[in-house]
């Protein structure tokens, strides 16, 4: 990457530059011009005498001549305006344009660190350099020569119009620059100084907020809160006392400019007034130059930000160019794979007398020579500091040797393109993360090195996809689309997304996640009109479950969805929506809050019943709640009130003992409402809802379907016996009604009871199916550090490769579920090479060759008696 | 039977006697009203102590040991498993319902939670387990003492 800012500006927006600079300098003859006019209107035409007079062959009178030089201002003030805008639009762009490939550039240049360079770079520091920090270097790249050359261009021109008028009065002018250029760059320096600890204090705090997040838990379990708070506040007093110091500098700047550019007229009305009384000056010319004075104080203005500007923006560059810049960045990859040997396997791996060391110079690995075949099944076993899992990185060529050679098939590992080991290496590391997105996002991420096919194909997006493509050209970013269609089905050996499917379920099944992807499937979603035939089949399973209903023992653990019936264990809100919506949309605790439901409620007159329950509610949750603390899981699971809800709600209460329920305002009765909607009638046996408020719930059933807007027709669907619906869980789907309370182990034997079902039906692979759309949350926090592990595991193995290395991998799995993984994985895998790295000797006895490892190095390579050979 | 009637059967267990009735509504509230149906097991022998049960209407039977067999009987108004769900082991017998009988299950992840929120809650029921272990070692002092005497 370029060293300063101006490399890199000059680098990637020369042309533009050029373009910025020659319409800048063609604009100044306008300018210049418009200066001179207001002379020549006032001495020429209000002033002069000689009419009527001859400009380009045509004659005018004093009036028309006044009338026709205003016209010609008016018109050089359209053209200088036109100029101005046409120059701060291309600057825009070419501004946002820089901004783009910085960023771009950046970012890959995180994909391009050595490994060993992340342990020295906190990630929460890298973040806001590449969000926020070079924000402004992208504003400043459009200006970078314009700005200079226009305001610059601009001050000279009319400094050069008053000199043009008076040579003393152009002195005075300027007779203060001089002051200003000395005294404002030793203002500057310093503030350069506090600006750069700024921009540091900042990454930190930004780093201690990440830090805090990831952590959160051993700072609860340490009860640590009040150090990190303090921890953060001695942070942001540092960065309070910086930006004070700052903002007192640049106010101080501010000031001194002020202060001298007033000081100018000083010497134009001393000097300028005796010269015109003395006749040496003209009334207009002196008129022009205060007029011309006033026009010079923007340019100069904005010369004086562009000099502070460029200075901490240069800075900023440097400083964040300088973390971006280890030594042994690893290569760029090319746009396209070039695959000549794709199916050639990589051969053996042959390590020659290899030695690692880290930073600390510390031997990792120590002359380490190893021979392992392709297709042998090999464990490397050892304790955490024997070189075992370094071993494993190694090999899975993430971990260059410091000496030594590292050879497949021959050939040296490091001269090796990149996609050729992502295509043939399969390596699984111990860090159990997911990337935010479905399972089946993370599991096809082996399979999608490049755009296979064009994805979606509409006439709109082929324009949209033009455009972008030549804008990402123009931006250094790669032009490959992220709508293309990535996943390459021939890598799984696979020919169709079915198929691709069952083979992701089955590998799913190798590492033991079949139920988990199962009891995923159910919690999922569908869209059931595309997919009409899943939406068939669950219906089948509905009436499978209906039909043993009929058993009055099954019969006490369900109570079906029934239109024109109330349902005991569903809350008060689903009874009145009587439907699903998109999570988030129309869920009971913020029922109260939607002004439809609050139009329903009165049309049917529940509205005063309502709200008086949610009164009797809103004073027992606050007898209940009142005095425990907020963090307390009761609060969560039991509350129908968060905690940060609590105290409005006592005053609530309050409110209503002090001055009664009617002087309530309309908000205050909506937040109270949602408290009605959540009540389950035999769940919170509180025996609040009679008969009588039964039928008008049953009614305000009727009213709500009947207008639904059209706001919230797109996120909801009704529940109706003989049709799935789009927004409820499969199992809701399957199950229509809601499993009782108040019978032992309900929850569960409902469970059996579908799990029966859809066995028979033969739909449990369907349900999987599903499971594969599951969102895994943020770093894959919606699945157990296990369940994350096989999905690792299972996405390496779903891209079929010559080799699978699992470094430490499994080791979030209890015992027999790794014994049993690992059996399955290498049957599965029995004519691959398999290479595991493992903390527990008992494990790498499942293997037929062991190594162990010792202070890097090989302490004993020996077979295994016993072990099942492949 | 409403959340207060299931207030006052809880006050009336000596273990919870003494405990502040507000902390037992909120217990009463967050606990499950379970009907078992005659022969329908509330747990066996071996189980995970999960949590306690009281009985509200009806009757069960402990059994023991592999005959299951019959050792006594619990009615209305008593507690039953909170030793296993306190100490956290699994049970040492099984409980069956004898007829139709109605129970509020106590979760441990409810009642843990509410000792550790109100301490005052917990001094009350230490107070009353130390007071069961005193008349059970009284029990078994003067069974002692009988025996040596005969």
């Amino acid at each position: 990457m370029q060293d300063t800012l101006f490399q890199f500006v000059f680098r990637y927006s020369m042309r533009q530059q050029i373009v910025i600079l020659t319409i800048t300098v063609l604009s100044f003859p306008f300018l210049y011009f418009s200066l001179d006019l207001p002379k020549i209107i006032i001495n020429e035409a209000i002033g002069g005498k000689d009419f009527p007079r001859t400009v380009l062959g045509l004659q005018f009178d004093q009036v028309p001549y006044l009338l026709a030089l205003s016209f010609v201002f008016l018109a050089l003030v359209f053209i200088n305006g036109g100029f101005k805008y046409f120059l701060e639009i291309y600057k825009g762009k070419v501004g946002e344009r820089m901004l783009r490939r910085l960023r771009f550039q950046l970012y890959d240049r995180i994909l391009r660190f050595p490994l060993p360079h992340f342990r020295r770079i906190p990630q929460g520091e890298l973040i806001p350099m590449i969000t926020g920090e070079v924000e402004s270097v992208g504003g400043f790249v459009g200006a970078a020569i314009s700005v200079p050359a226009f305001y610059g261009g601009t001050l000279l021109v009319i400094l050069f119009f008053m000199f043009m008028q008076d040579v003393v009065l152009g002195l005075a002018a300027i007779s203060l620059y001089p002051i200003q250029a000395i005294l404002i760059p030793i203002l500057q320096k310093r503030l350069l100084h506090y600006n750069r600890r700024r921009v540091r204090e900042i990454r930190r705090l930004a780093n201690v907020i990440g830090e805090s997040v990831r952590g959160v838990t051993d700072i609860h379990a340490n009860d640590a809160s009040r150090f990190f708070r303090t921890r953060i506040s001695d942070r942001l007093g540092r960065i309070y006392s910086i930006r004070y110091k700052i903002y007192r500098r640049k106010f101080l700047i501010k000031f001194l400019n002020a202060f001298l550019g007033q000081l100018t007229p000083f010497f134009f009305f001393s000097i300028g007034g005796y010269l015109v009384i003395k006749g040496d000056l003209t009334l207009g010319a002196l008129v022009a130059i205060l007029a011309a004075y006033k026009d010079l104080a923007s340019p100069w203005k904005e010369l004086l930000n562009y000099y502070q500007q460029q200075a901490a923006i240069k800075v900023k560059y440097e400083q964040v160019v300088r973390c971006f810049d280890p030594a042994r960045l690893l290569p760029e990859p090319p746009l396209a794979t070039e695959t000549p040997e794709e199916d050639a396997p990589l051969g053996d791996f042959k390590l020659a007398n290899v030695t690692v060391v880290d930073d600390h110079e510390f031997k990792n690995l120590d002359d380490v020579s190893l021979d392992i075949a392709g297709g042998e099944h090999v464990a490397i076993t050892g304790i955490e500091t024997s070189g075992r899992f370094e071993l494993g990185l190694l090999l899975g060529g993430l971990l260059p040797p410091t000496t030594g050679q590292l050879t497949l098939g021959g050939k040296a590992l490091s001269r090796m393109p990149r996609e050729r080991l992502g295509r043939r290496l399969g390596y699984v590391g111990n860090d159990p993360f997911l990337f935010a997105g479905t399972l089946k996002d993370n599991l096809y991420l082996g399979l999608k090195q490049e755009p296979v096919g064009p994805g979606e194909d509409s006439p709109e997006w082929a324009a949209y996809e033009k455009q972008y493509l030549a804008e990402a050209k123009l931006s250094g970013n790669p032009p490959l689309l992220l709508a293309a269609d990535w996943v390459d089905l021939k890598r799984a050996g696979v020919t169709s997304q079915e198929e691709l499917a069952d083979r992701t379920i089955e590998v799913l099944g190798c590492v033991g996640m079949n139920s988990d992807l199962y009891e995923m499937g159910l919690r999922s979603t569908g869209d059931f009109d595309r997919d009409s035939e899943t939406g068939a089949r669950l219906l089948e399973a509905r009436r499978a479950i209906r039909d043993r209903l009929t058993d009055p023992e099954l019969g006490q653990l369900i109570e079906p969805f029934d239109p024109g019936a109330f349902n005991h264990s569903a809350s008060v809100g689903e009874n009145i929506m009587f439907g699903a919506s998109v999570e988030g949309v129309l869920d009971a605790a913020s029922l109260g809050q939607e002004a439809y439901m609050r139009r329903v409620l009165n049309h049917v007159d529940l509205l005063d019943s309502a709200t008086e329950i949610s009164i009797q509610v809103a004073e027992l949750m606050v007898d209940l709640f009142s005095d425990i603390d907020p963090g307390n899981e009761l609060f969560e699971r039991f509350s129908f009130i968060s905690a940060d809800e609590l105290p409005e709600i006592v005053e609530l209460v309050q409110f209503i003992k002090d001055k009664g329920a009617r002087r309530l305002k309309a908000a205050q009765k909506s937040q109270l409402l949602s408290l009605f909607f959540q009540l389950v009638p035999t769940r919170h046996r509180l025996g609040l809802i009679n008969d009588q408020l039964i039928m008008k719930i049953l009614e305000a059933r009727k009213e709500f379907a009947r207008d639904l807007p059209d706001s919230l027709k797109p996120s909801f669907e009704f529940f109706d016996p003989d049709k799935v619906n789009r927004w409820a869980t499969l199992q809701d789907n399957i199950l229509f009604g809601k499993v009782v309370y108040g019978q032992p182990k309900a929850k569960e034997r409902v469970g059996e009871i579908i799990k029966e079902v859809i066995d028979s039906l033969n739909l449990r692979r369907t349900v999987m199916r599903f499971g594969l759309d599951y969102h895994v949350g943020p770093g894959g926090a919606m699945l157990s550090p296990a369940q994350r592990q096989k999905v690792m595991i299972a996405r390496q193995v779903l891209k079929r490769p010559d080799t699978l290395i699992l470094n430490d991998c499994l080791n979030s799995l209890d015992g027999a579920a790794q014994i049993e993984a690992i059996a399955r994985i290498r049957e599965e895998c029995r004519e691959r090479r398999v290479v595991a790295c493992l903390s527990q000797k008992e494990l790498a006895q499942l293997f037929p060759r062991v190594v162990t490892m010792d202070k890097g190095k090989i302490a004993e390579d020996a077979p295994v008696l016993g072990a099942v050979a492949e | 039977m409403s959340l207060v009637e299931e207030v006052d059967v809880i006050k009336r267990i000596p273990l919870f006697s003494k405990v502040d009735p507000a902390r037992l509504k909120l217990l009463a509230f967050a606990s499950e009203r379970l009907t078992f149906d005659d022969g329908r097991f509330f747990f066996r022998s071996g189980d995970e102590g999960d949590s306690a049960y009281i009985i509200l209407e009806g009757e069960a039977e402990i059994l023991v040991g592999e005959e299951e067999a019959v050792v006594a009987k619990l009615g209305a108004n008593e507690l039953i498993g909170e030793i296993a769900m306190i100490c956290n082991k699994p049970r040492t017998a099984s409980v069956r319902a004898k007829g139709e009988v109605t129970a509020l299950r106590i979760p441990k992840d409810v009642f843990m939670p509410m000792l550790t929120e109100f301490p005052g809650m917990a001094l009350e029921i230490t107070i009353e387990l130390a007071n069961r272990l005193e008349r059970t070692t009284q029990q078994l002092v003067e069974r002692t003492m009988e025996g040596t005497e005969q």
